[in-house]
């Protein structure tokens, strides 16, 4: 018990130290090049900052009030999540009670069966029943135009933002042995080492970045930035095998996968936005883009982390 | 005691309206107009006014009135309680022929009152495929008798989808209530002008007409 919580509280100084430094150089670097706004890069930065602190403390808070405020945290962004997604989708009146369905009875039920610790319904609730169901509700009122790209848009979404962003908290649901009641620190690794790839990559692509990796996806993502992303977030994941039940080598494989998976989940949902003429997925935080902006690598390593983690390391 | 229990009941449905659909207001480029005015919107749902209504800075959120069929909203105890004392709208007669009181002057008299109104003057909600319907001229006989009031169009975005009439069931999506810029009827302005003109300047807010998605 006290291992979670000093390993937990060093973890949190980490975080806070990380994000005192950072709010330090972004307003630095706006007083001195961007005093009047006027300078994208410096202004999206500090945006982040914003974001990263708001999501460290909404965290923070969901670890304090345990599994519940774990399960309620997450749960609330897959329901943003999947707003954000059904908006940006072209369903009809006759989809109108599958998607009444998608919000009020599929959501709810994939935490609830997470909070039950139903691991077998919990995996294939969304991929098996949920499928199948979802075309049989929106077929009984025979609209048949679009229908095929109407229903593959409904289960996408339901896949990337309910299935596949409740395997966050499903963390907690893995036995292992010697890791007992350790498991928040799993979740805060995969977030930890999700942001910092995606930051890391940034910043090697801000400073070294030539060659442009998706020009048509999305113009910032670079093979510079790429490799030196993923090597130093996989270095870092390394280091933070004390938090979890891995060796450090173990940890930087690991590490290695989920920013791998982030990075190309950024670049699926990339491809969704172009695909319908929209820079961001929402406004949730005014002037941050979307939740799923912040969620998209996320979303994409959960699942894979979850399932590698279960299968090598897991009792249950 | 209605009048007690009126201003919870407006926060909750406020509440609940941002909570289904995290509605964004989206003001013009100048900023919010804070003077006295119309707001015309386009109609597709119950829930229109309620959503400019929640956008609105509370200081002006306050003074603004919304314009609504009394033969809808005094028919039951609680619709009557939701029109009159939760959103006090100016109660208006739709039915030429049965109307015991002009439109025109019920309107004209609240803006006197210094009170700002929200209109659709397309009349009733739009349920064809087209972005909005033809206006009822009431916007122009209302301009025409307080000729210095401003008009502000003000385009509703994908309420439509959230609540299709004869669902009863809302689905989350996200809205967004834009504000254009002020008008107000030319001097000697004829009414079909007018009308095509306001009705316009309504349009070029729509999403649709900017060539963007949602």
């Amino acid at each position: 018990m006290s291992g979670v919580d000093s390993d937990l509280g060093k973890l949190v100084c980490g975080i806070l130290a990380v994000l005192v430094v950072a709010s330090i150089v972004g307003y630095i670097l706006q007083r001195r090049f961007s005093p009047d706004g006027s300078n994208a890069s410096i202004e999206n930065l500090n945006a982040r900052i914003k974001a990263w602190w708001v999501m460290a403390v909404l965290i923070g808070v969901a670890f304090l009030a345990g599994r519940v405020g774990v399960l309620v945290l997450f749960g609330f962004c897959s329901f943003a999540a999947l707003r954000e997604f059904i908006t940006l989708t072209h369903t009809r009146r006759a989809d109108h009670w599958a998607l009444a369905a998608a919000f009020f009875v599929v959501l709810p039920m994939q935490y609830y069966l997470l909070w039950l610790h139903q691991y077998g319904i919990f995996s294939i609730f969304i991929p098996v029943y949920s499928f199948l169901l979802m075309p049989i509700i929106s077929v009984l009122r025979g609209d048949t135009e679009g229908f095929l790209d109407r229903i593959a848009e409904v289960q996408w979404a339901l896949m990337i933002c309910v299935f596949c962003a409740s395997h966050v908290p499903a963390l907690l649901t893995l036995s292992i042995p010697g890791y007992e009641g350790r498991n928040v620190l799993l979740i805060a690794f995969l977030i930890i080492i999700v942001q910092l790839s995606d930051v890391l990559q940034y910043v090697w692509g801000k400073l070294f970045g030539k060659t442009k990796i998706a020009p048509r996806l999305s113009p910032s993502k670079t093979v510079e930035g790429f490799v030196g992303g993923v090597a130093s977030a996989t270095l870092i994941g390394a280091g933070l095998w004390w938090i979890t039940p891995f060796t450090p080598v173990q940890a930087g494989l690991l590490a290695l996968v989920i920013t791998m998976m982030g990075f190309f989940g950024g670049l699926v949902m990339s491809a969704i936005k172009r695909d319908r003429g929209v820079k961001d997925w929402g406004n949730l935080i005014e002037g941050h883009g979307g939740l799923i902006d912040r969620l998209d690598s996320v979303v994409f390593s959960a699942p894979i982390f979850f399932h590698v983690v279960r299968y090598w390391w897991s009792v249950t | 005691m209605r009048k007690f229990i009126a201003k919870p009941v407006a926060i909750a449905i406020v509440v609940f309206a941002r909570a289904i659909t995290a509605v964004r207001a989206i003001w013009p480029a100048e900023g919010v107009f804070t003077g006295q005015c119309v707001y015309f919107a386009n109609h597709s749902s119950h829930g229109d006014f309620i959503l400019v209504w929640a956008v609105l800075p509370p200081r002006l959120r306050s003074r603004v009135r919304p314009v609504a069929g009394a033969e809808y909203w005094l028919k039951s105890a609680i619709s009557r309680f939701i029109g009159r004392d939760v959103f006090d709208a100016v109660l208006i007669e739709r039915d030429r022929d049965t109307r015991t009181g002009d439109p025109i002057e019920i309107m004209s008299s609240a803006i006197d009152a210094g009170s700002s109104l929200i209109l659709f003057p397309e009349g009733t909600r739009n349920q064809t495929d087209q972005l909005l319907q033809p206006f009822k001229s009431g916007l122009f006989h209302l301009a025409s008798a307080r000729p210095n009031i401003s008009l502000v169009p003000v385009w509703i975005n994908n309420l439509n989808r959230v609540m299709p009439k004869g669902e009863i069931v809302p689905i989350p999506l996200i809205c967004t209530v834009t504000f254009g810029q002020p008008m107000q009827l030319a001097s000697g302005e004829a009414k079909e002008a007018f009308l095509e003109r306001a009705r316009s300047a309504l349009l070029e807010l729509s999403p649709n007409t900017r060539g963007e998605n949602a």
